[in-house]
């Protein structure tokens, strides 16, 4: 079953395609990652799915539902984590994920039950009481991961879930990524991190100026055109990834 | 829209207020007497009486008016703007269910509480001085309440147009220091050239400064006129702190 379907998806600012009619279905269950550069239209695409930004033009579906005309319905069933830090400042850990809760309807007992449990999952239950200001940049991620699972999502988007980490909260943030992906939520990522999108993805598509050149399985897109994902990237766009 | 989501960002605000700035509520309490010993034993010794009442007791209404209305301009100026760019929670209220509109509808309810609350406080520092005569004056809470939203409204706007938060300097000493200054708090308007006094009339706060003013004074007869105009103000504003943080935040 599609949960996400997207037909000729653009998103056009004056003349400049940020999005350049793009299609791709998501199946319920699966790991999907798309693969670019900055400025490729991964984060654009991100936030036309969690109903931030309207289309220009073309159809976005999610749930089945228009996200021009349902965008509330979508995001009540979305766990969205953010590029950038977007924790409250004034608020400390728990408060943080008991107050996003409160965004969703969800009571405050009911929520405190949820972050504890969601902060053991994370390795910050002895920092409930923590300020934002005092938390690592990993911690951060993390925290921002769990809040995003606060109202038991069917969709998890993150946003380069582990840009600017260093590699052991990298690491930290894909055990606890591949822990969601055994309980066959659907997960939703961008990355421009070779690793990242082979290590987690079940499907990838590559994204070059707003267009997606190829989408597939990692190892369908290895094996048609040779190499790792970082030769297939090349091969398609003449560009390098990373460096 | 719906009043849970609105009530959602409510209850952050609340979180936050009762977390970090409750404790310098004894700060509002210190304002009003502030004013009241600048300029009503200061000044006051100077001038005796004002139209028929003590100086201070002239002034006490204006006080509740202006601290009233600089609480909701402060909160939907600064604090607005600091929640929509710096801290980035406009965003993650945004990835919720809740809509910009019940957003902005929830800052702008906020101002207004903050407008009451403030307000409310003040009436009862002057009432234990003994300067509000009548017990109508409680009646100007809700009109504080309406006027906040008003004053949440123009300040939003504001806040949705500037360039940088720096710019809200222009609002502050080109609107809100003159409205402060000639609405009626500290003089009567008839002192005044007679077409500086019609300008002075266009003012929101000169209207709440003359509600307040005939409610601590036990009448009710131009209180409604005064409501009224603030209605009619509100009315023809809000629209656009909803039309203008869309255009400014959905692009």
């Amino acid at each position: 079953m599609d949960v996400i379907t997207a037909h000729a998806l653009t998103k056009k600012y004056g003349d400049f395609f940020a999005v350049n009619g793009i299609d791709f279905a998501i199946t319920q269950g699966e790991c999907f990652g798309f693969l670019g550069p900055n400025g490729a239209g991964k984060t654009t695409t991100m936030k036309m799915i969690s109903c931030f930004l309207p289309p220009s033009s073309g159809d976005l579906h999610v749930f089945d539902m228009s996200v021009c005309e349902k965008p509330s319905e979508i995001k009540a069933r979305l766990g969205v984590m953010p590029q950038e830090d977007n924790l409250d400042p004034d608020l400390n850990i728990i408060e943080n994920l008991i107050v996003y809760a409160g965004y969703f309807g969800i009571g405050k007992r009911e929520a405190k039950l949820r972050a504890v449990e969601l902060l053991k999952f994370i390795e910050l239950s002895e920092r409930k009481r923590t300020p934002i200001k005092d938390l690592s940049g990993g911690m951060k991620r993390r925290l921002m991961l769990v809040r995003a699972l606060m109202n038991n999502p069917e969709i998890i988007m993150l946003d380069e879930p582990t840009t600017g980490l260093d590699p052991a909260s990298r690491h930290s943030v894909w055990d606890r990524m591949n822990e969601l992906k055994f309980n066959s939520t659907t997960l939703l990522l961008t990355t421009h991190y070779i690793e990242e999108a082979e290590r987690l993805c079940d499907r990838v598509a590559i994204m070059d100026r707003g267009r997606i050149v190829a989408i597939d399985t990692p190892r369908t897109l290895m094996i048609t055109y040779g190499g790792n994902l970082e030769d297939v990237y090349l091969k398609l766009t003449g560009r390098r990834l990373e460096g | 829209m719906k009043a849970s989501h609105i009530s959602s960002v409510l209850r952050r605000h609340m979180t936050v207020y009762t977390k970090l700035y409750l404790s310098s509520i004894a700060l509002n309490f210190a304002e009003p007497i502030l004013y009241l010993a600048a300029f009503g034993i200061g000044l006051g010794a100077f001038v005796q009486q004002i139209d028929g009442m003590p100086y201070l007791n002239f002034i006490a209404p204006g006080i509740i008016a202006s601290s009233a209305t600089f609480g909701a301009v402060y909160e939907c100026t600064y604090g607005t703007y600091v929640r929509m760019f710096f801290q980035k929670t406009f965003d993650a209220i945004l990835a919720t269910p809740v809509s910009l509109y019940e957003l902005v509808a929830a800052e702008l309810i906020w101002g207004a509480l903050k407008s009451a609350f403030y307000g409310s406080i003040i009436m009862l520092v002057l009432a234990l001085f003994g300067l509000l005569p009548s017990a109508l004056i409680l009646f100007a809470i809700p009109v504080l309440f309406l006027s906040g939203l008003l004053f949440a409204s123009l300040s939003m706007i504001v806040a949705a147009v500037v360039p940088g938060i720096e710019s809200f300097n222009y609002f502050y000493t080109l609107f809100m220091t003159p409205l402060f200054l000639f609405s009626g708090i500290f003089f009567p308007l008839t002192g005044l050239p007679p077409f500086v006094e019609k300008i002075a009339l266009f003012s929101p706060l000169h209207h709440l400064v003359t509600a307040c003013r005939a409610l601590a004074n036990g009448q009710t007869g131009g209180v409604f006129a005064d409501v009224l105009w603030i209605t009619a103000a509100l009315v023809l504003v809000i629209p656009w702190p909803f039309r203008l943080m869309r255009k400014k935040l959905i692009k």
